[in-house]
């Protein structure tokens, strides 16, 4: 299985650990993992910003590098979200929609396509995961508050497979942080406000590390424990899946 | 972008300086969104009602003129008497000549958000006529000169305590007075006389059904029957869209609503209107104002399936902590992102940009309107119209090239890297509204690429 790895552009540049924990972990699990060199970015700044129609040229640099893999894996739901909705390519169409159909989540290519069971990891810490919209609200990724329907969770599955882990339940279990974007500089009282409360509810139960499976949250999130002198770190939940690689059981 | 009033990212910087207050409101909210998971958890068929209800408006919003016409004809037959007008200033004018022709220069209102969207009572005030707000919550904000901050609930962000002040300062309540239930009864009885004695009373619509000629207003304090059982001349304001085709759908749209909006299984009252009583007039008047326009703007028609339950606004992050006069529109929230552009798209250009597209709205409206997916779309529109701000555009330009061009990237990426390790004062400094309140990430020594490049290309 041919997997196409999507770094999303500040994960490439700020957090190397998040994308060197997921290809680790898809080749442990057994893909065929490639890293197309000449990716830069899914688009998705320009477009929430209301700029889709300046993305084309950034677009089509994504369907030449990702065209012709099994599938496509990204550690980020937002930018995962934003290809499966909005990638168009006026040169090669077909290939833009085939890779629209075969962009996955990491978590929930975990999950649904290799069906991981029986995960060899251990984390021996208190976590609280908070849940990025963009991944649950738009992919589905975990049941939501607002519907009348059964509970689940992708993530909460494969964190429950890991050796130690102690999963806190929050008193808001999906509210947003308030990255937004964009939004986290053009609205930054409102942003900032949403990020204090959402790390609040996770420092009340205690934490050592607020996971997610999305960066960008967790960037805004770990600004703000840094303001605020805190001990407690943000975790993305690849490197905890991963985490036997780097903490060998004692 | 040169605008007359205000913009949401300032209001809600200065709603944001008194903390303690945005909990306050943010907790009172968020108790509202709790009561209403509680009860529609009680229903299995939920989901199958919210589509339902979505389907039911699809269907009114395909055929609204037929709908309409019907609801006309019917209405009529009932000894109702139905104008039209086309926007806020022709209904106005309507209202005042009914008005007018009954000699009188008081009359009672009870809530109606179209009155608010046609500044109706600006209007009359004009023209020497003192209109009485008798909801509880409209009167508290009527009484203070303000506009509603939330369409169910209109003084949500007035503490107790400062109603009481209100309250002493108006109604001669005592001084130090907070409670509740004191102040409500304080309220009624200063209403009552004014239900006595007003011979007009206007009442807003929750539903209208085509099939009937009839109509429905939901209230939890039966004011709005008050004031038009005791008027000579009952006028009802409602938008076009309010329309239902029959009577057995009312019973999906009632369910829904207050479900939605405040947790109860059903407002207190909900009153149907189909004829005067004898002697009595009743006007209805149906009110355009943009609706059409709207309808014909095929990615952003479901938002006229709203039923004005505000659920949006209670359940969303960025209402609670920004307050509803930071939308400078009557209807504040996820709703009035995607609906007041339709009206002014510059002086609302700011409103789809105050979201952090987190899909919540979406998610509890009770018809399912796509409110986040439409707060996306107008972006776009507002981009390509010219409504954004000038830099913003001009780096999104630069950004356009970098990123269709890899090599541009990396060496951008790298620079930026190499510029917030050596020098972060330049970046951690107060220009950037990130640092305000949060710490930059820390830049590492290599990025993702540079590892890949040593470790896997061999
Ligand atoms: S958009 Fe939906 S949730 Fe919001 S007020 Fe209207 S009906 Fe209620």
């Amino acid at each position: 299985m041919k997997v196409g790895l999507f770094i999303p552009c500040y994960v490439d540049q700020f957090y190397p650990q998040v994308a060197i924990a997921s290809l680790q972990l898809l080749e442990k699990l057994g893909c065929e993992v490639e890293f197309p060199m000449k990716q830069t970015c899914c688009g998705q700044p320009m477009a929430n910003s209301g700029y889709e129609h300046l993305t084309a040229g950034c677009n089509d640099n994504f369907v030449d590098n990702f065209a012709g893999f099994d599938y496509i894996v990204c550690p980020s739901g937002s930018c995962t979200l934003h290809v499966k909705d909005h990638l168009h390519s006026h040169k090669n169409e077909q290939a833009a929609v085939t890779i629209r159909k075969r962009i996955y989540e990491l978590s929930e290519f975990l999950t649904d396509v290799l069906q991981v069971k029986g995960l060899q990891a251990r984390f021996p810490h208190k976590v609280g995961f908070h849940q990025s919209c963009h991944g649950q609200r738009g992919l589905h990724m975990s049941q939501m508050s607002e519907l009348v329907a059964e509970p689940f969770s992708k993530p909460e599955q494969l964190l429950n497979q890991v050796e130690g882990i102690e999963l806190v339940a929050l008193t808001r279990k999906d509210e947003c942080c308030g990255f937004g974007g964009t939004f986290c500089v053009a609205e930054e009282a409102v942003s900032a406000k949403m990020g204090k409360d959402r790390v609040a509810d996770h420092l009340k139960q205690e934490v050592e590390y607020i996971a997610g499976a999305d960066m960008s949250c967790l960037m805004h999130m770990e600004g703000i424990l840094r303001r605020q002198k805190s001990p407690v770190k943000v975790i993305h939940i690849a490197e905890i899946l991963n985490s036997t690689l780097h903490e060998p059981t004692a | 972008m040169n605008q007359p009033h205000k913009e949401h990212a300032e209001l809600a910087e200065k709603f944001n300086a008194d903390e303690d207050r945005v909990n306050w409101h943010d907790e009172t909210l968020w108790w509202i969104r709790q009561k209403r998971d509680k009860i529609v958890w009680q229903l299995p068929e939920w989901e199958q009602l919210r589509e339902t209800a979505s389907q039911i408006k699809h269907n009114v919003l395909s055929h609204l003129s037929e709908y309409l016409l019907e609801f006309e004809a019917n209405a009529q037959k009932n000894g109702v008497t139905v104008h039209w007008a086309a926007n806020g200033e022709e209904h106005n004018k309507i209202v005042y000549k009914l008005l007018k022709e009954q000699g009188v220069t008081q009359m009672v209102k009870s809530k109606s958000m179209l009155t608010e969207e046609c500044h109706l009572n600006e209007f009359l005030e004009k023209q020497g006529i003192e209109v009485v707000d008798t909801d509880l919550g409209e009167r508290i904000v009527q009484l203070a000169k303000e506009p509603p901050s939330h369409i169910v609930l209109p003084c949500i962000h007035w503490k107790k305590e400062e109603i009481g002040e209100l309250f002493h300062k108006f109604l001669g309540t005592p001084e130090g007075n907070a409670d509740p239930q004191f102040l409500t009864h304080a309220a009624r009885l200063a209403l009552r006389q004014d239900f006595l004695t007003r011979k007009v009373a206007l009442t807003g619509v929750n539903f209208a059904v085509a099939e009937t000629g009839e109509f429905v207003v939901c209230t939890n304090e039966g004011n709005a029957d008050m004031g038009a059982h005791l008027s000579n001349v009952h006028i009802a304001s409602m938008g076009i869209e309010k329309l239902i085709p029959k009577r057995k759908h009312l019973g999906v749209f009632l369910r829904l609503l207050t479900r939605s909006a405040t947790g109860q299984p059903i407002t207190t009252y909900s009153s149907h209107f189909s004829k005067p009583r004898p002697g009595q007039q009743m006007h209805i008047i149906l009110v355009d104002n943009g609706r059409s326009v709207h309808l014909g703007k095929e990615e952003f028609r479901n938002s006229l399936k709203c039923i004005r339950c505000g659920a949006c606004m209670n359940t969303c992050p960025v209402y609670r902590r920004s307050g509803g006069h930071s939308y400078h529109n009557a209807v504040a929230g996820p709703i009035g992102s995607i609906l007041a552009p339709n009206f002014d798209m510059r002086k609302n250009a700011d409103l789809p940009f105050a979201s952090t597209l987190c899909g919540s709205c979406s998610n509890v409206c009770p018809v399912k309107i796509d409110i986040h997916d439409q707060l996306y779309k107008w972006r776009q529109v507002l981009a390509k119209e010219g409504h954004t701000p000038k830099a913003k555009t001009a780096a999104m330009k630069v950004m356009a090239v970098t990123l269709s061009k890899p090599g541009i990237f990396t060496v951008a990426g790298k620079m930026g890297r190499i510029v917030m390790r050596n020098v972060p004062g330049l970046v951690n400094n107060k220009l950037n509204p990130w640092f305000k309140q949060r710490e930059m990430p820390e830049a590492p020594k290599e990025s993702f690429r540079e590892w890949y490049q040593k470790n896997r290309k061999k």
